[in-house]
């Protein structure tokens, strides 16, 4: 039997005390908690920041960092940073630093490193190490070289090197959701298959439950399947609310894919052991050759500036397609006449919100709402001449007439300047897996004692 | 005939990674469920969403009530045409799709 507490489904997203409390009163083998995804886009893994504040990520660290001293226990955490790149994951070591001289704590580090060199991917490429995962993009060596940040995720074999350092603290980039979960119940050769499926039930912590908001959950791990408790008081596992966890941005709700194979719960068995807890038998970990790991990357697609216009007269909210299309179609001509750029060279769109910017030409709902946000996104090649083409349209969204023969008219503008330069554009080129020989072949390992 | 959210418990849509955007619709009951697996094509989902219904994966979870659908997302996450970055509301367009 082997105890995994998870306090929340990320570092950032806060959680209840008082459950983690209970969580640390079964005294459990090791603290695992996920750091981030590709989910709140290309940025951060383009960039290589978090999403969340320092000080949040911080606060929930601290205490974190106490649970472990209390229990004794490691604590690891996967995907630092929100993306995980080696930039995300030295401000997290930087935050651990200065916590464990806030508490005096003399910890020992072991830092897994995810980032890839994509001079080194390129090779890969070539070498036809990496290959495509469904509906991934077309890509040659130029995609590769061109990314800003690639990492590889991170499976249990490498979080289990990182284990096996000894480490009060493992702070790992990239890595699986599941993997920092199931890599010490893997290395007690316990369950394979209830290793990795009670990692992908607990990686949201008791977002599995109800009341998933208070985040702490507990996943007891053995011989033949794992049992699910949520550590808040007034939080249930039922075998509903744990078998539906599979849904949960998957692709396929009975298949995972992981480094070194697959998870298939098609004939798992949930039960309940109580109002509050859930046992699951017979998931299924097959095995995969050669042992891959999953890339993301992403790159600079473009420089945007935006402008936000609001339309509140009648006539104009009718009429809203009919005004942003001509804006469109003259403002572009202005465009390649003054600026001398080509239609490739450049885009503006204009999204009508409170009409149909969810889903444009897809939208059936017509109603009419009594006011429209127009919001006009530029892109182009640099941020200048993205910059230059909103001035360009600045005074269309201001003052452009549905006819010509009507009084000039003025639109509401919220700010000044008008336009918010946004910088890079990123995005996600890279939905590959890549072969390695080792698992540790992409990663890198540092053991470092502070205090 | 009925709107899907007429009928459902509940339908969220969420990305499934970067290039996957997923639909699970929560029937709530035997009935519903069953309500909606005949009543609701993928031919119907695919239209809804301007895509082909080929790409689209469709899974009935009896023990579950729930129907899911996974399909190559119409935009890729952040791309410069991408509206929505979590794949948040696909779900109510779906949802106010009217059943066969």
């Amino acid at each position: 039997m082997l105890k995994v507490l998870i306090p929340s489904g990320a570092l950032g997203l806060n959680y209840d005390k008082a459950a983690l409390e209970r969580g640390l009163a079964m005294k459990p083998d090791i603290i695992a908690i996920d750091g981030g995804s590709t989910d709140s886009g290309p940025a951060y893994l383009g960039q290589g920041v978090s999403k969340y504040a320092r000080s949040s990520t911080k606060t929930e660290w601290h205490g974190l960092m106490e649970a472990r001293a209390k229990a004794g226990v490691p604590l690891v955490i996967g995907t630092a940073g929100t993306c995980g790149t080696d930039s995300a994951v030295d401000w997290l070591l930087d935050i651990t630093r200065e916590i464990a001289d806030e508490l005096g704590q003399k910890v020992k580090i072991a830092v897994l490193r995810s980032s890839q060199d994509p001079a080194k991917m390129v090779e890969a490429y070539e070498n036809g190490r990496i290959s495509p995962l469904g509906a991934a993009p077309e890509i040659d060596a130029e995609t590769i070289a061109s990314c800003s940040n690639i990492v590889a995720l991170a499976g249990a074999e490498q979080i289990a090197a990182a284990i096996d350092t000894g480490a009060d603290i493992i702070i790992a980039g990239r890595t699986t959701d599941t993997a920092t979960i199931a890599a010490l119940p893997l290395m007690r050769g316990l369950h394979a298959g209830a290793a990795w499926h009670g990692a992908k039930i607990g990686e949201c912590g008791a977002l599995c439950a109800t009341n998933p908001q208070s985040g702490v959950a507990m996943i007891e791990f053995d011989d033949e399947g794992f049992t699910v408790s949520p550590m808040a008081e007034d939080s249930a596992a039922t075998p509903h609310t744990v078998s539906a966890h599979m849904l949960y941005e998957n692709s396929d709700p009975f298949v995972l894919y992981e480094p070194g194979g697959y998870l298939d719960v098609t004939h798992a068995k949930y039960t309940a052991l109580d109002a509050r807890r859930v046992r699951v038998t017979g998931s299924e970990w097959h095995k995969t050759s050669p042992y891959t790991v999953k890339l993301e990357g992403a790159r600079v697609e473009a420089f945007q500036t935006v402008l936000l216009v609001l339309l509140r007269d009648q006539r104009y909210v009718e009429n809203a397609q009919i005004w942003a299309d001509d804006i469109h179609q003259k403002c572009c001509a202005k465009v390649e006449d003054r600026m001398g750029l080509a239609t490739d060279d450049y885009s503006i769109e204009l999204r009508l919100i409170g009409q149909n910017a969810s889903f444009g030409a897809l939208e059936t709902n017509h109603a009419q709402a009594p006011e429209i946000g127009v919001l006009a996104i530029v892109s182009a090649r640099t941020q200048a001449l993205a910059e230059e083409i909103g001035q360009m349209l600045n005074p269309y969204l201001l003052h452009h007439p549905l006819t010509q023969e009507e009084e000039q008219p003025t639109f509401a503008f919220p700010f000044s300047p008008a336009s918010l330069n946004r910088g890079a554009v990123y995005g996600f080129c890279l939905n590959h897996t890549l072969s390695l020989d080792d698992p540790m072949d992409a990663f890198s390992l540092e053991v470092i004692t502070h205090g | 005939m009925a709107n899907l959210r007429e009928i459902a418990y509940k339908v969220r849509s969420k990305n499934a990674g970067p290039f996957w955007l997923t639909v699970d619709i929560f029937c709530g009951s035997v009935a519903a469920f069953e309500q909606i697996t005949m009543g609701l094509s993928t031919e119907r989902v695919a239209r809804a969403f301007g895509v082909e219904s080929a790409t689209i994966k469709r899974f009935e979870i009896p023990s579950l009530n729930v129907v899911k659908f996974s399909l190559p997302r119409p935009a890729i996450q952040g791309a410069i045409n991408d509206r929505d970055m979590h794949g948040a509301s696909w779900a109510a367009l779906l949802s106010e799709v009217s059943l066969n």
